[in-house]
């Protein structure tokens, strides 16, 4: 090769990163969108509640601005893969995202009005594989660009909170009402608000005396690590047993106390209703809470501990300014598993009659209505979301420092 | 005055300290030398009863150790280790200002208190007050460490190897600040190393330990022209003990007044080492010699050195 050959080869190579592949994750999220729109349906037509329906594609179910709207918005955030990385192109992909979001929901919601004016009054129509599939794809493509913007904890929360209120702002123009989740949201509206509230309810009144009792146990096994063996044999055995069989156990003894007690049985406190839910998720929270403060409290650098007793602190000092502040990150880590876990269980506890979410859950299985199970189902898992980013967002606030 | 009084520690059947007997006088900069695992660590941390001791009393200022809450003993003595031990979530000012607020100072005097020492270490007030720990160079954390031990103006300072883990030359720096803040503030100082340089250029008395027995003890030069036994000959340096012994006299011991000499002269406060050195590299046997402020005082020769 002659010296002067070299250099437009060399251009050529200075010029090529622009078009150049810079996300892999955004084009396998597109590929799955659109194989899932292609393949599957986005919506299903059932003639009422109770059967499977048929699976219509989203071109064929709405209307063709909008399906044209989402191919092109596809389009436009696989471009940005393939686009020089930086904020402001990380920033737009995350808009072009929440945007895509936005209208898998409403093309949902025309879908399911435009096939339902046509159709008799008992007709369903459901979510398909190919909506939550394309919805999922969306939102993982959100929290992908947020992830490469160096996107902050506020910034996460705000892009949230918007997204959260333009979803209720479609819900409440009605442009989601023709859904068949919308529908039995709509007969079972006087009961979702009070289940929600049970649900958080049962949850805090679980996690709140699970940290009351696992942080003292947890300081008592730093003290003392011979007691560690037995205290995280035992956690871990109630651990393993199954939550519907352990829901079960509790009913005996306290039908027993309730029994023998009448005073219990006026507080509400009985073999069915919230008081076994509640122990029972204690019970459960309790391996998490321990295992991670035993492990951020044991985990305090010893020079650190050495200095502040060298200085005179007390115990009590010691245990307050140095040792909680320092295991606060990992504190946060074990109320957040204990928080989503405690808010998954809390639907199984509908079963022993303590409400919450879980009622629309097993009233749907019941019926064999899996749009009533959603209504369950689907606020939880929201739910679950909330709470882990939340408390995501404060772990990494503490541990800034 | 610390008395340490046939003090006696073992784990099971193996003696960590063994009926040692040590005073160490008001205003003294005691040093604790000895090899790794001699005990002199569990030693320091006796007198201020992070380590339990089973036989024997140690009293600081005439009181015994164990007469007092272990808390209120603490809060009187300075504390400084190797690994800093700085609380990595308060800021400089909150880990100096730890054993004030301990004992309920105002805030004003704590605040007063904190600028002072900043200055007393060399650190900017203004620039290193709101600095976290992990902002500050390994030297800083250190200077930090110090202020913090001298926070409520203690008696007595306990210090663990605190330079032991610095570079040279920083090392050499604070050594430095430690000397003059002991002579300023006549403060009594024990100070553990293993590092025989340091011992000697720090202390004014120097206690060497070995396996928790207490080896010899005396002032530095003592030390190096008596060893006491084969083993503190060993530690403290075999046939490099010469070296160590020049390092601690002056040239002003060993002037030959009224003579004169060519070429730069040496303060007479220079130390016989650097004089050595100085003739090494101007490849001369013979130098003058003048006073802080210059006049001429006389000469020294190569074999003065060594007389």
């Amino acid at each position: 090769m002659s010296p002067g050959s070299a250099l437009p080869a060399a251009a050529a190579i200075a010029r090529a990163p622009a078009f150049r592949l810079h996300n892999r994750v955004v084009p396998v999220l597109f590929a799955a969108g659109a194989a899932a729109l292609l393949c599957g349906g986005f919506v299903a037509l059932a003639p009422n509640r109770l059967v499977s329906g048929r699976p219509i594609g989203l071109f064929a179910a709405a209307d063709w601005r909008i399906s044209g709207a989402i191919a092109v918005l596809g389009l436009a955030v696989l471009a940005t893969a393939f686009a020089p990385p930086g904020r402001t192109l990380h920033r737009a992909a995350a808009f072009l995202s929440s945007l895509l979001v936005l209208l898998t929901l409403e093309a949902a919601g025309q879908a399911a009005s435009s096939l339902g004016a046509g159709a008799p009054a008992l007709a369903r129509i459901s979510l398909g594989a190919g909506f939550w599939v394309l919805l999922g794809a969306a939102a993982l493509a959100i929290i992908d660009a947020l992830q490469r913007a160096g996107a902050g904890p506020g910034e996460r929360l705000a892009v949230a909170a918007a997204l959260a209120a333009a979803i209720l702002a479609i819900a409440q123009a009605g442009l989601l009402d023709a859904l068949s989740l919308a529908r039995e949201f709509h007969t079972r509206q006087h009961l979702f608000a009070a289940a929600l509230v049970r649900h958080i309810v049962l949850v805090a009144a679980a996690v709140g005396p699970a940290v009351l009792i696992g942080l003292p146990l947890a300081l008592a096994a730093v003290r003392r690590p011979g007691w560690q063996g037995p205290l995280f044999a035992v956690l871990n055995l109630l651990q393993t047993i199954p939550s519907i069989a352990l829901f079960g156990l509790l009913i005996v003894p306290l039908s027993a106390l309730a029994a023998a007690f009448p005073g219990l049985a006026a507080l509400g406190i009985g073999g069915i209703g919230p008081a076994p839910a509640i122990i029972a998720l204690v019970l459960y929270a309790l391996l998490p809470v321990v295992r991670n403060s035993v492990a951020g409290i044991a985990g305090v650098d010893p020079a650190v501990v050495d200095a502040a007793r060298g200085m005179g602190m007390t115990r009590r000092e010691l245990l307050w300014r140095v040792e909680l502040p320092l295991a606060l990150p990992l504190l946060l880590a074990g109320l957040r598993i204990v928080m989503v876990q405690a808010i998954g269980l809390a639907v199984v506890a509908a079963l022993i009659g303590a409400g919450g979410l879980g009622i629309f859950v097993f009233e749907g299985l019941g019926q064999y209505a899996a749009d009533l199970v959603l209504l369950g189902a689907l606020p939880a898992i929201l739910l679950a979301l909330a709470a882990d980013f939340l408390l995501q967002s404060l772990a990494a606030l503490a541990a800034r420092r | 005055m610390i008395e340490i009084d046939r003090v006696s520690k073992a784990y099971d059947t193996r003696v960590v300290v063994d009926d040692l007997s040590l005073s160490v006088p008001e205003g003294a900069f005691c040093v604790l030398l000895g090899p790794s695992g001699c005990g002199k660590s569990t030693i320091l941390r006796m007198i201020n009863r992070l380590a339990p001791f089973d036989a024997g009393v140690i009293r600081v200022g005439g009181e015994d150790v164990r007469e007092v809450p272990p808390e209120i003993l603490r809060r009187r003595i300075g504390y400084a280790i190797q690994a800093t031990g700085l609380f990595p979530h308060w800021r400089v000012e909150d880990n100096i200002a730890t054993v004030p607020r301990l004992l309920g100072w105002p805030r004003r005097r704590v605040r007063d208190r904190v600028e002072e020492l900043l200055q007393l270490l060399r650190l900017d007030p203004e620039t290193y007050r709101r600095k976290y720990p992990h902002q500050l160079s390994g030297g800083e954390q250190q200077r930090v460490g110090v202020a913090r031990a001298l926070a409520a103006d203690p008696d007595l300072l306990l210090m663990d190897e605190p330079f032991g883990a610095l570079d040279p030359v920083t090392r050499l720096a604070l050594q430095g600040e430690v000397l003059r803040i002991q002579q300023q503030t006549k403060k009594t100082v024990i100070f553990v190393t293993h590092d025989i340089e340091e011992a000697l250029r720090l202390a004014s008395v120097i206690a060497i330990v070995e396996r928790g027995r207490l080896a010899q003890w005396g002032t530095p030069l003592d030390i190096l022209e008596n060893p006491a036994s084969a083993f503190v000959a060993e530690f403290v340096g075999g046939e490099g003990i010469g070296l160590h012994l020049l390092a601690l006299r002056k040239v002003a011991d060993r002037l030959r007044p009224d003579e004169t000499a060519d070429g730069e002269p040496l303060p007479s406060e220079t130390s016989l080492r650097d004089a050595l050195a100085a003739m090494t590299r101007r490849r001369t046997d013979r130098l003058p010699v003048v006073d802080a402020a210059g006049r001429p005082l006389g000469a020294i020769t190569l074999g003065d050195l060594v007389r």
